[in-house]
């Protein structure tokens, strides 16, 4: 099984996924440089957090020019896993390779800290560890993580299960003072229609470990190990 | 204008042109004058403050190295170090305080990863004036925004820092930012150009028109022409900071480069100079190979550039094709500008002609160095004398309390702290909030704690004990996170030294960071000065900040502020003299900066701090919090809402009870025991004979202080809360 981190010039939140996946979760994983033409043999992408290209222009908008991006959509198509975190969630929207925008906070600041999200979609590689409705303790730190979709859009999601995470309290109840970003309906993170790419703005990659206050991130990793397990398919792409 | 006004208008005086004349052995061309008004501008040359700085003590046994590089690095064991330094940037934040705050941060950032170590945390401290102006709002908002900007960018978690408001820094708040990196030791790179025939390389941002003069600015009072130094203000840019940091680390792991030099205050000036002389070489540099952002610069102009974001590599011919490489991957294009030639010369050609001819040490270190006149201030005796006890006593203290909780110097940062990324990297093992941080080191299994503290009232009353207590606040709160303290930094907030009594409370501060630092036995690693923090006249408090950083050999076994649980027992370490001079109760309560300062007893300090280290790595403790502003009274609150429970505590018998619950004083921590550990923690308390008494017990979910049977303070935590959270949210939003 095999991961790999894509580095944008800007990322800074590459070296907490490789920690995880490496020394936590004990798995193979390497770095993709932005300039690679592929990604190789690989299982899952992860497009980590940070401000590629500086959030310059828009978050995410500069870094979905990059080489390495035609491979991951290549890869996708595959059907192989993409992870987006944060700043990679905003790319891959930027991307069109999931649905929707991420725009400026509604508080028009950054904001880190810890919020409570809920699985509402518990059928994918990436959540198939959770129990339906099963609320997650992770944190954020981000400063355009308000997500939005036009109406037509959002009943799309809807109908086809595409809203993975929204923002709960610690009860799992929708309120909008758990909402840290003004995100439309509190969603926190989507899929795309064939459910093999996933986006969040919280950072699994941050709650894997008791020393850091929280592990409840694991269960997304977890997930996306026990899908794999039995079932790895080589790309080479 | 002539030569002699020119040197007036660059802040030159008099006898300073005579010495740059004797210096070079004859006129400086403008170029030249222009390089030296930089260099030897306070800012860079420590001119008023080097004399008083030989009093810190700078050596140990983990010191690899002290003051005078970029920045101090001190052995952390198993064959790695921590670098860090504190720097300031208060004129700048004055001026345009987003960019001012980015561009300290930049700064900082800058310092450590030159030294070839990794960055791991940022710290500031800061000082506004009353939140009650919209300037006063926007400065704090522009500046918190700034910090957030540059660190949450680069991907460097912000993880301590202070904030406190007093009206004297409304014209001049203070910005100072530290980084801590961690390094193996053998990675060390010092700012040296070494090696005859070695590359002299620019790489980074392009070299414009910005921070030009910046340092001298930096070195003069703030008036309202101050505005018109806009342009003295650098821009930051915190992604291309970013690939500048990674790319420059790797060539430093790889063993590409001979010297690393950042730019900041005098840019390529000082960049020049200054490696020159600390190899005692000389340098050549064509001006026309410096990428430049704007057409038409004058070379003066490139030579002290403060364009942010640039690195000075030297590198022997052969690997530079392999730097090359490194930077290329990140879209960085290294600039040959020059080369390391014997001599001490550092000789700036443009468009064939050479423009300035200087050497290197005379321009780096040949600043004259001053004992400026001292003088005791009126208002120190005068102050001092003020007895705080005559004032009327409150009918309801937990009124008080809730008052004092809700006063910003004290209230919760929570607003300032949610905007800085604390947990990226993922080594944040205590983040904002409580007395120190704690970073974990990966690669050898332990970690830091670092913390930074200042306090300008105390140092404004009594300058000596103030200084003191700056050094054993910011030591005492790493020992009560279990760590060992081993070096410190000290960014120096003052006046105008040139005023006698300014320089009274320098160099009084100075001596006593300085005994202080002898006594707890922690080296001053590095540091910073910031004089002529005055607008109009009048200056600041007299502000040391001390940034510490202490190693805890077993992380899991570190200790935080929060009470934890029902039926612990509640200690109070340390002496028991305390004043209210000073206090926070005096300012908030009774609206009054006046008194003097408790005793500082250097030896017990040492003693406190030493016992609750062990009594911490014993695993005899379930909390520890030192005691500083607002006194017992707020320390307990503090812990009763870090740890969201409650506590009843017995005062001892006093005549004025402000006094006991407010006072403040040194070398005191408040800890809980659980009640098996009460008896053995009783005996080692007695055996390491330090002052000490059980207060309390942790109980239920309210503070109730009682004195002599009657309670006189009785406060739900949700009560306290509701207080000391929101507080910024409220006045800002």
């Amino acid at each position: 099984m095999k991961f790999g981190v894509i580095v944008f010039p800007g990322s800074n939140c590459d070296l907490d996924s490789y920690h995880l996946v490496r020394d936590v979760l004990k798995k193979e994983v390497e770095y993709i440089h932005y300039t690679e033409k592929r990604v190789g043999r690989r299982d899952v992408i992860i497009l980590p957090g940070g401000f590629t290209y500086g959030d310059y222009l828009r978050s995410g908008a500069i870094a979905r020019f990059s080489p390495v991006m035609n491979a991951v959509a290549e890869f996708a198509d595959k059907g192989g896993l993409v992870l987006g975190i944060c700043n990679g969630f905003q790319v891959l929207t930027e991307a069109g390779l999931l649905p929707g925008a991420l725009c400026r906070n509604h508080h028009l600041q950054f904001r880190c800290e810890q919020v409570f999200v809920r699985v509402d979609n518990n059928s994918l590689p990436f959540t198939l560890s959770a129990s339906l409705g099963k609320v997650l303790e992770m944190p954020v730190a981000h400063g355009d993580g308000s997500y939005y979709a036009p109406p037509e859009l959002l009943e799309e999601l809807k109908a086809n299960d595409q809203i993975v995470f929204r923002y709960t309290d610690q009860n799992g109840d929708v309120t909008p003072q758990a909402n840290p970003n003004g995100s439309l309906e509190n969603i926190a993170g989507v899929c795309n229609r064939a459910g093999n790419v996933v986006g969040l703005m919280p950072h699994p990659e941050r709650a894997g470990e008791k020393v850091l206050g929280s592990r409840h991130g694991l269960i997304i990793f977890k997930s996306i190990i026990s899908y794999l397990t039995g079932r790895e398919v080589v790309r080479n792409v | 204008m002539s030569d002699q006004d020119l040197h007036r208008t660059l802040g030159l005086t008099d006898h300073e042109y005579k010495l740059i004349t004797e210096q070079m052995g004859r006129e400086p061309n403008e170029v030249e004058l222009n390089m030296y008004s930089v260099m030897w501008s306070e800012h860079c040359s420590y001119k008023h403050s080097r004399s008083a700085l030989k009093l810190f003590p700078t050596n140990s046994p983990r010191v690899i190295q002290g003051p005078g590089e970029n920045a101090g690095v001190v052995d952390i064991g198993d064959g790695w170090a921590a670098v860090f330094k504190i720097e300031s940037h208060n004129h700048p934040s004055a001026i345009e305080p987003h960019q001012g705050a980015a561009t300290g941060v930049g700064g900082i950032l800058r310092d450590i990863y030159t030294m070839g170590a990794q960055p791991v945390a940022f710290l500031n401290s800061l000082r506004f004036g009353n939140l009650d102006t919209p300037r006063g709002r926007y400065l704090f908002d522009g500046v918190v925004g700034g910090i957030g900007g540059y660190g949450n960018c680069v991907g460097i978690p912000t993880v301590a820092g202070e904030v406190y408001f007093e009206p004297c820094y409304e014209g001049n708040p203070l910005v100072n930012a530290m980084c801590v990196g961690i390094m193996p030791t053998d990675q060390l790179v010092l700012g040296k150009a070494s090696g005859e025939g070695n590359l002299v390389v620019l790489v980074g941002a392009l070299t414009g028109r910005d921070g030009i003069h910046g340092v001298t600015f930096a070195s003069e009072e703030l008036s309202e022409e101050s505005e018109e130094k806009r342009p003295a203000v650098q821009v930051g840019d915190p992604f291309v900071g970013k690939l500048l940091m990674d790319a420059t680390l790797e060539a430093i792991g790889k063993k590409l480069v001979a010297g690393v030099q950042d730019f900041g205050g005098a840019g390529l000036t000082c960049a020049l100079t200054e490696t020159a002389s600390r190899a005692g070489t000389g340098i050549e540099v064509d001006l026309d190979q410096v990428p430049l952002r704007e057409e038409d610069m004058h070379p003066f102009e490139i030579l002290t550039s403060e364009s942010q974001e640039r690195m000075l590599l030297i590198v022997e011919p052969d690997k530079l094709k392999a730097v090359e490489e490194v930077f290329g991957r990140w879209d960085l294009k290294p600039a040959v500008i020059g080369k390391v030639v014997s001599g001490e010369m550092v000789t700036a050609r443009y468009q064939g002609e050479v423009v300035a001819s200087v050497p290197a040490a005379s321009v780096a270190g040949g600043a004259p160095e001053y004992s400026p006149k001292s003088k005791e201030p009126a208002y120190f005796r005068e102050l001092a004398n003020y007895d705080p006890l005559n004032m009327p006593l409150p009918e309801n203290y937990g009124e008080v309390m809730l008052k004092l909780l809700a006063a910003p110097d004290i209230a919760s940062k929570e607003w300032v702290w949610r905007r800085y990324d604390y947990m990226v990297r993922t080594c944040t093992l205590e983040g904002p909030g409580g007395d120190s941080a704690v970073i974990r080191i990966r690669e050898t299994g332990k970690a830091l704690a670092m913390s930074v503290d200042g306090n300008g009232r105390h140092t404004y009353l009594d300058p000596y004990r103030g200084g003191m207590m700056a050094v054993a606040e910011a030591t005492r709160n790493l020992s009560c996170s279990g760590a060992e303290p081993i070096g410190i930094t000290d960014c120096l907030n003052f006046g105008n030294p040139e005023k006698p009594e300014i320089y009274w409370q320098f160099s009084q501060a100075v001596k006593g960071m300085a005994e202080a630092c002898r006594v707890l036995n922690v080296p001053v690693v590095g540091g910073n000065v910031s004089f002529y923090n005055e607008v109009q006249g009048e200056a600041i408090y007299p502000t040391p900040v001390v940034g510490a950083v202490g190693l805890l050999k077993d992380p899991d076994k570190k200790c935080t502020t929060a009470l934890r649980r029902d039926g612990d027992h509640l200690f109070l370490l340390g002496p028991q003299e305390v004043s209210l001079g000073g206090s926070q109760y005096l300012k908030s309560w009774c609206g009054k900066v006046s008194g003097s300062l408790a005793e500082v007893d250097l030896e017990a300090e040492r003693d406190v701090q030493d016992l609750i280290r062990d009594l911490i790595n014993a695993d005899l403790v379930q909390s520890a919090h030192d005691l500083s502003d607002g006194g017992l009274a707020v320390a307990l609150a503090e812990s009763c809402l870090s740890g969201r429970i409650g506590a009843q505590v017995n005062l001892a018998p006093s005549d004025y009870l402000p006094l006991a619950l407010f006072g403040e004083g040194p070398s005191r921590v408040l800890f809980s025991v659980a009640p098996e550990d009460a008896d053995r923690v009783s005996q080692l308390i007695m055996e390491a004979k330090v002052e000490s008494s059980k207060i309390g017990i942790v109980k239920g979910d309210a503070l109730i202080i009682s004195h002599c049977d009657d309670i006189i303070l009785k406060l739900e935590v949700s009560a306290m809360q509701a207080a000391y959270e929101e507080v910024f949210s409220c006045i800002m939003e």
